[in-house]
């Protein structure tokens, strides 16, 4: 098994080789190339932008849905285990992990309560 | 045989081979998308390169080559450099862990872990867009990227979660052992269907796809985090959109539908008939696998023809206050019946069928056409 872990480690090196290569390499000699300090600007719609990306904040609910995601992902990764082992485990698995989703959905029902939610 | 051909050499070469075939699917799809989106809207597509168009599959790339490549100058290089490149290494890696056919030959690398490896590796995608989406410094190349993240990130968790209950009726992590107990019972498409549902939905979320788009949505966003990506850049967060949405088909086919097995309850096509029948076998099972693929990459194409795009808050509770709760109940009633088959002796895979049938039939009758019932005081309006 340790093996087939050693052909994806070289199969990715291959991998990266190749946007690389056409990127860096192949592109570069065959290409157009003629910046001007226009072409260079960020777009927005033909006008001259009125400021950068990088001076703007952005809503906090992205934050919180990638919090929330953290949690249920988690979750889902320490339900795989239990799903395969699951007809051997029998009713007391199922009871344990039964527990345990319901620990993890009174965290869901408090953030759906608190609005994390929603979007409007 | 020497170790080194057989473990190492001999793998890489089916993986090459495999990418390379993959590669020429995924730029046939294009033009095969693009065809078919033509004659859905009554126009004709793309006809003039080559025999019917096809020699656009061609034409592409090499333009996308000889692009200019545009550097805004106030973006940060490195991170937008990594953008394009970085979310197709582990798309292009999953390749190497597919089964395309019955198990000795037609798979790279068969590692016991390969759906959690699997999903490992498509959920890195999201790094190459937002690192994109920010690294572009314009605007709409951010929210684009966000929308993005959060919702791959939100889409993520039932995509997970819908997966969880075909381990548990299969009990392995092995793609190969899924595909075998599916040819064995019964195609996990019907005691998981709510699970398949879930999974196809997600899927489509995750790879930006109509009606899932919002990250590029061009009325609003103009090209969303790859706005200011040009030639070889954007080819490559195609490239990368195009790959995603193929795994993810050999997935859906893989998990729910007997990946390259055509048997039911043991009888049929299942991977010892085909070993059996030796070389020919393997290539059928392929031919199988591929036509069960091309069905959900033709949905896809479906789906973008035809759906309007959401709203990013319907896309927000539809993903967190439908599907998560759904493929959580999924998978309690999908323990529930099947323990109780232990207990009390049936079989939970048949109990399981007929439920999803009994949904798939409720659905259908109250989608029934009905005469339309026009209210007399909307007749005077119209």
């Amino acid at each position: 098994m340790a093996a087939n872990y050693s052909v994806l480690l070289v199969a990715a090196l291959i991998v990266l080789s190749l946007p690389v290569l056409t990127l860096f390499v192949l592109a570069p000699l065959v290409r157009a190339s003629r910046p001007n300090k226009v072409k260079l600007e960020p777009y927005e719609c033909g006008v001259p932008a009125s400021s950068f990306a990088f001076d703007h904040r952005f809503s906090v609910r992205y934050f919180l849905i990638a919090v929330l995601f953290i949690i249920f992902d988690v979750e889902t990764v320490f339900l795989f285990p239990w799903a395969i082992r699951f007809k051997q485990l029998g009713w007391f698995g199922a009871v344990e992990m039964a527990v345990f989703l319901a620990i993890l959905l009174v965290g869901y029902f408090y953030a759906w309560k608190r609005k994390v939610l929603t979007w409007v | 045989m020497n170790p080194w051909m057989h473990y190492l050499v001999w793998p890489l070469v089916k993986f090459l081979v495999a990418f390379i075939i993959v590669q020429g699917i995924v730029a046939a799809m294009n033009w095969v998308e693009r065809r078919l989106l033509g004659f859905v809207q009554a126009r004709l597509g793309p006809n003039r390169v080559g025999p019917k168009g096809l020699l656009q599959i061609i034409a592409d790339p090499v333009k996308f080559l000889l692009k200019e490549d545009i550097v805004p100058a106030n973006a940060e290089t490195i991170a937008y450099f990594l953008g394009p490149i970085l979310p197709l290494i582990p798309t292009f890696l999953v390749y190497c862990l597919i089964p395309f056919g019955p198990p000795p030959t037609f798979v790279a690398a068969r590692v016991n872990v390969a759906v959690l490896l699997v999903l490992a590796l498509t959920s890195t995608g999201v790094y190459g867009i937002i690192l994109g989406g920010w690294a572009s410094n314009n605007k709409y190349s951010l929210m684009g990227g966000l929308r993005s993240a959060a919702q791959m990130v939100s889409y993520e968790v039932p995509f997970g979660l819908s997966i969880v209950g075909v381990l548990m009726l299969s009990g392995s992590l092995d793609l190969v052992k899924i595909v075998n107990y599916q040819a064995d019972h019964i195609w996990n498409l019907f005691p998981q269907l709510i699970a398949a549902f879930i999974f196809f939905v997600a899927m489509t979320a995750e790879t930006n796809r109509t009606p899932f788009d919002l990250p590029e949505a061009d009325s609003e966003l103009v090209g969303g985090y790859h706005t200011e990506y040009s030639a070889m850049k954007f080819a490559f967060f195609m490239l990368a959109e195009y790959s995603a949405m193929l795994v993810n088909c050999c997935l859906m086919t893989l998990l729910f539908l007997g990946g390259w097995t055509l048997a039911i309850g043991g009888y049929g096509l299942t991977t010892q008939t085909l070993q059996h029948m030796g070389i020919p076998g393997g290539m059928l099972g392929v031919l199988i696998f591929i036509v069960k693929v091309m069905t959900f990459m033709l949905v896809y194409i479906w789906f973008r023809a035809t759906f309007p795009r959401f709203r990013f808050d319907q896309l927000m509770d539809l993903g967190w206050k439908w599907m998560i709760p759904l493929a959580l109940a999924n998978i309690v009633v999908t323990g529930v019946v099947v323990l109780l088959g232990q207990s009390l002796n049936f079989q939970g895979e048949v109990v399981l069928s007929i439920a999803g049938a009994a949904i798939v039939g409720y659905t259908l009758y109250n989608l029934r056409p009905r005469a339309k019932v026009v209210h007399a005081s909307r007749v005077s309006e119209v």
